[in-house]
């Protein structure tokens, strides 16, 4: 933990516009460049800035879940959004493993207005992951001092 | 569609995640974990009777047709080594209840064994070789923290030694998937097995074919490149150990079995019976030899487990279909062999307080009923009949004398006799040697549920060498189609792509 006044209220800041960013990251991520893997980096990255300002104590508590409950929720939402598709057209798993299943909705003049499915809670899945596995590390690490 | 050819890694990936969630009690991932490698197994026998009649079950993950998505493919070999393994982590599991710690348990030990058994059944089932490339670093991953856990000094030193040495080999692996890309423009092992017979300089091929011997060489620890296992699987916890060198090496020749079957085989009298054989032969003695020269239990049984990876790659060397199912035979036996074997060194550790030969002894007056059970897996690395090593190494000297090669069926014998040499020794050394204490107590002195935690395990294990020995047969059946579906990969090709195989264009052939 590092005692400065001008990182911790810089942290204050950037902590809430870094979390925003990384969502916007996230949900472009489906067909741009982007994705699950890369906001969750931002997400560590910005609690891993708040452990350094206000010490890793801080930074668990405002996490308020254990980082490893996080990887581990991550994880089964990974997994889950594959089982999705076991209840596709066809008939109960008829369809392979991790096949998209989508929302969407379509403007009066039938063009596509709105998709969502199950490709993003994938990537939600792997984002929890990323901000679980990195902050278990950045905890293991910086609890040692 | 079926989806059990997803469960090997669906099932354990499922059990991590759970076992993860509940994190904060010990009870809870034990029970998690028994209930998760028990449904593995189950899964795993339903996948062997789908696939008993030469069927092959092929799953496009996410629905992207191949070459394009990742496959997924469970042909025999595939299964049987998906059962077998399942088999182990379930003995493991068992096992770790009366041998894992709760410090150990509490940092992590459950979830992280179940991401290793994730890499192992991704290995076994995938169809892709960067995907391969992908379980295997899940493996590793995976065994650098279960080396790691507990964190003495020793173990440490073990894990930087294993983790530096399969980093290497990690890297070779992934410029070898990335060179067969350059060269075929394809990563699924299907469309390879087409695509590396059309590429116009084969001299490439076989540079690559000896890129891919030196990573899954490495993994499967090979002459000269085993130096990283006896460094390092004697440090963890037993069920560590047990699981490591049951399935890690095993992988890696899983891995030669399945790309010098499919896709390296333009240029076999080099690859094959130069480079392979040469290897076969040194890691046997190179194995053998090691384990003869150390006094400590676990480290016997470690250099061991590098002695018999060279019976699997002399099989694989011959390269006639009888020598192919010695290899999934022998593969069945060691695997047993192997995880039974570092399982009663961890007993005897328990009861004698030392894994040393100079501190132990006694074991057969304290607990003659143990002896009898360790004398199963020892017996059968040595290779007495009727046991399952016997049958396994039989099969493999009787290829290796159609074929001719004495020098390899020598080499073969002359291990056999030195691991005899060891096993005597060690029965010597552990069983019939009294105490240097004095008398030690039995199996009786630990608690009872501990007891059974971890005899159980090798009453299973040490029972299925006896039925592999007994009824020889039906194993050899099974080896005998695995073998010869590798050999003729025609059906596995055209299950994945489907048929008729489109003709293949090779990137940068076209006018």
């Amino acid at each position: 933990m590092m005692n400065s006044l001008i990182l911790q209220t810089a942290t204050r800041l950037l902590l809430g516009l870094m979390i925003l960013f990384s969502v916007f990251i996230l949900w472009r991520g489906h067909n741009q460049p982007g994705g699950g893997f890369i906001g969750g980096l931002i997400v560590a990255v910005a609690f891993a800035l708040h452990a350094l300002a206000y010490g890793v104590r801080a930074m668990r508590k405002l996490l308020v879940l254990d980082p490893r409950t996080i990887l581990a929720a991550g994880l089964a939402l990974s997994i889950l959004a594959g089982f999705v598709a076991a209840l596709g057209p066809g008939g109960l798993f008829a369809n392979p493993y991790l096949e998209g299943r989508w929302f969407v909705t379509y403007t009066p003049a039938g063009e596509k207005s709105f998709a969502i499915g199950t490709p993003v809670l994938f990537d939600i899945g792997v984002y929890l992951v990323v901000i679980g596995g990195i902050l278990a590390m950045v905890q293991g690490l910086m609890e040692e001092d | 569609m079926n989806w059990l050819v997803a469960a090997p890694i669906l099932i354990p990936m499922a059990t991590a995640a759970l076992t993860g969630l509940a994190w904060r009690s010990v009870p809870l991932q034990r029970a998690l974990t028994l209930a998760g490698m028990t449904a593995l197994l189950l899964a795993a026998i339903a996948l062997l009777l789908q696939v008993q009649h030469g069927r092959i079950l092929v799953m496009q993950m996410g629905g992207w047709a191949a070459p394009f998505g990742i496959t997924l493919v469970a042909d025999m070999l595939t299964a049987i080594m998906v059962l077998v393994s399942a088999l182990m982590a379930l003995a493991v599991a068992v096992y770790s209840l009366g041998d894992i710690d709760p410090v150990r348990a509490r940092t992590g030990f459950h979830p992280v064994f179940c991401a290793l058994m994730v890499g192992v059944g991704g290995a076994f089932v995938t169809g892709d070789l960067f995907n391969m490339y992908v379980w295997f670093e899940v493996m590793l991953i995976g065994s650098f923290v279960l080396l790691a856990l507990g964190g003495r000094k020793e173990q440490l030193d073990g894990a930087i030694k294993y983790a530096c040495l399969n980093l290497v080999a990690t890297a070779a692996l992934l410029l070898a998937v990335a060179l067969l890309y350059g060269v075929t423009g394809t990563l699924n092992m299907a469309e390879l097995a087409l695509r590396v017979r059309m590429v116009p300089n084969q001299g490439i091929v076989t540079t690559i074919a000896v890129l891919f011997i030196v990573a899954f060489g490495m993994k499967a620890a090979v002459f000269p490149l085993f130096f990283w296992l006896p460094a390092a699987y004697h440090t963890p916890a037993v069920a560590v150990q047990a699981i490591f060198a049951g399935l890690l090496t095993k992988v890696g020749v899983y891995a030669l079995l399945r790309t010098f079957t499919l896709i390296f085989t333009g240029d076999t009298g080099w690859t094959h019976g130069g480079i392979l054989m040469w290897i076969a032969g040194l890691t046997m003695l190179a194995g053998v030899l090691g384990s003869l020269a150390v006094r400590d239990l676990r480290r016997a049984w470690s250099w061991q487990v590098v002695a018999h990876i060279g019976y699997m790659i002399m099989g694989l060397a011959l390269y006639t279909p009888l020598a192919v199912a010695g290899v999934v035979f022998y593969l069945v036996h060691d695997i047993v062999v192997k995880t039974n074997l570092f399982l009663g060194a961890g007993v005897v550790r328990r009861l004698g307080g030392s894994a040393d030969y100079a501190g132990l002894g006694g074991l057969f007056k304290a607990a003659p009923l143990l002896a009898v059970l360790l004398f199963v897996p020892m017996a059968s690395l040595a290779g007495f009949p009727p046991l399952s090593g016997f049958w396994s190494k039989l099969v493999l000297v009787q290829a290796g004398l159609e074929q001719q090669s004495w020098a390899i069926v020598a080499v073969a014998l002359v291990t056999g006799l030195l691991t005899m040499a060891l096993v005597g020794r060690v029965w010597a050394e552990v069983v019939w040697k009294p105490h240097p204490d004095g008398d030690i107590a039995g199996t009786a002195a630990l608690p009872a549920g501990q007891r059974l935690a971890l005899v159980a395990p090798l009453v299973l294990l040490s029972g299925i060498t006896v039925a592999i020995g007994l009824y020889a047969q039906p194993v050899m059946d099974l080896s005998s189609r695995a073998a010869a579906d590798l050999l003729s990969p025609e059906p596995y090709i055209r299950a994945i792509l489907g048929e008729p195989p489109p003709p293949p264009v090779l990137v940068g052939e076209l006018p």
